[in-house]
């Protein structure tokens, strides 16, 4: 079937070039419009120079660290709806791509960050029309009382329309330990949205990954409508220490070649701690470390300051956290 | 009798591409949009019914061209109308506000003459529409 409509959405394309055969152009297109090649009038390096795409890639290779499996999904979604613009521009049929996705990895793993991303290059993409996130949980989907949760979800899908709506744990939505729940009720108008509004609205929803495996398997309706799992890996200790660097970085601060080497080792012993939040505990450590800096700096204020000295974090100001002291503790139990 | 209230009543009625593009114009000016409807339509009849809350925060037109749309299914028989309300300091008020959705056949209205005392004449006008009751017009 689709086929067939292939051939009759673009037959008057084919008048207007004054194509003798009816056929043979049209499949010359379609083999075109799948990549093989800007070989013919197509010109898939033009469409991708024009979309500004590879500003935004390049922004998400310098800006996140790590995360090669969502980097690559993201240019493969990316890859498919500039593909999708060129079949549109030669007249040949382009469903709107189901463009809904779930991310799932622990806590810090970026989720939020790159949904913000996602938001930007499917704006860039042409593929939603305003390009803002709308960041939800349960508390703004779900009422407290009868009849309050529709008017609430639906309220919270106008503000997203045109965009991209994360929802944030989105496990929580589904309590099968009470029947009466009212999450039901949103995530059943979240369906209907999520099939019939396609082209208004992109549903991202994230969460750890063994309960939203759990909630996909018993949503199943919700589970089928999206198309895209992306789970996001832990990052290593280097991409940790990489990712404190680029956040040091933006807040104008440097780690002294001391405290470099004690920030590594904290990370070494931060990770074997329970409540381990990846990125999110490196900026948790960060910030204890530029108060320590502060303090020290001001106890020592009758020395006269120089720039450097408001910069530099220094070994002492990390080593003095909490997780230092635990270990040898640890170690000698 | 064509009602003509509000912007764009001198003109055929809009489509729902043009409409749409009046909200895009609205929510760009960072107006809320709510959606009103009636079945008076009285030229003094300001208080139009709701037909839910002022939509803030809505960054989409199609959100809003939802609502229009449910409110037609609701409302088909009645006047249903868009506005576009200004919040900024010192405009606190109405900036556009256009009808996009009317009843098939529309009486118009009847000017009454009363005599008062001495040769006074006042005048008033009354919808035939509202001779019958609420719900039940049009």
């Amino acid at each position: 079937m689709p086929v067939m409509s292939t051939f009759t959405a673009s037959a008057p394309d084919d008048e207007t070039r004054g194509s003798a055969m009816a056929r043979e152009p049209e499949v010359a297109a379609a083999h075109a419009a799948n990549g093989t090649g800007a070989a013919d009038e197509l010109d898939l390096e033009a469409v991708f120079r024009d979309s500004h795409i590879a500003e935004v890639l390049d922004e998400l290779d310098t800006q996140l660290v790590g995360l090669a499996p969502v980097k690559s999904r993201i240019r493969d979604i990316a890859a498919l709806l500039l593909v999708e613009k060129l079949r549109r521009s030669v007249g040949l049929t382009t469903g709107p791509p189901s463009l809904h996705m779930s991310f799932t990895g622990n806590p810090g793993t970026g989720k939020t960050t790159v949904a913000l991303r996602m938001a930007q290059i499917l704006h860039r993409l042409g593929y939603v029309r305003k390009g803002h996130l709308t960041a939800v949980t349960r508390d703004d989907l779900v009422g407290q009382y009868i009849g309050h949760t529709a008017p609430k979800t639906r309220e919270v899908l106008k503000r997203a329309m045109g965009g991209v709506l994360f929802i944030d744990e989105a496990y929580y939505l589904y309590r099968p330990e009470n029947e009466r729940d009212y999450g039901q009720e949103a995530i059943e108008i979240l369906l209907q949205v999520m099939e019939n509004q396609r082209e208004d609205l992109v549903v991202i929803l994230a969460g750890y990954k063994d309960r939203m495996d759990t909630f996909f398997r018993s949503n199943p309706g919700l589970s089928s409508r999206v198309a895209h799992h992306i789970d996001f890996p832990d990052y290593t200790p280097g991409e940790l220490i990489a990712i404190a660097r680029l956040m040091l970085a933006g807040l104008q601060y440097r780690l002294s070649p001391g405290a470099d080497a004690a920030f590594q080792d904290y990370i070494d012993r931060r990770r074997g701690q329970p409540h381990f939040a990846n990125a999110r505990s490196v900026r948790n450590a960060l910030d204890r470390a530029r108060l320590r800096q502060a303090s020290r700096l001001f106890g020592a204020r009758e020395r006269a300051l120089s720039k450097d000295d408001l910069v530099t974090i220094e070994a002492a100001d990390i080593l003095a956290s909490r997780v230092f002291a635990a270990s040898p503790r640890e170690s000698a139990s | 009798m064509r009602l003509t209230q509000g912007t764009f009543s001198f003109l055929p009625d809009l489509t729902d591409e043009q409409i749409g593009a009046q909200i895009e114009y609205c929510l760009a000016n960072g107006w809320a949009v709510s959606v009103e409807y009636t079945d008076d339509p009285h030229p003094r009849n300001t208080y139009w019914e709701m037909f839910g809350l002022p939509m803030f925060d809505i960054r989409d037109p199609v959100a809003i061209l939802g609502e229009i749309r449910t409110c037609r299914k609701t409302f088909p028989r009645h006047y249903i109308k868009v506005n576009a309300f200004d919040s900024s300091l010192g405009r606190e008020s109405l900036r556009l506000s256009f009808i996009v959705n009317r009843p098939p056949s529309e009486p118009g209205f009847a000017l009454t003459r009363q005599e008062g005392a001495g040769r006074t004449v006042r005048y008033t006008t009354r919808a035939y529409a509202t001779e019958s009751p609420e719900g039940e017009r049009y």
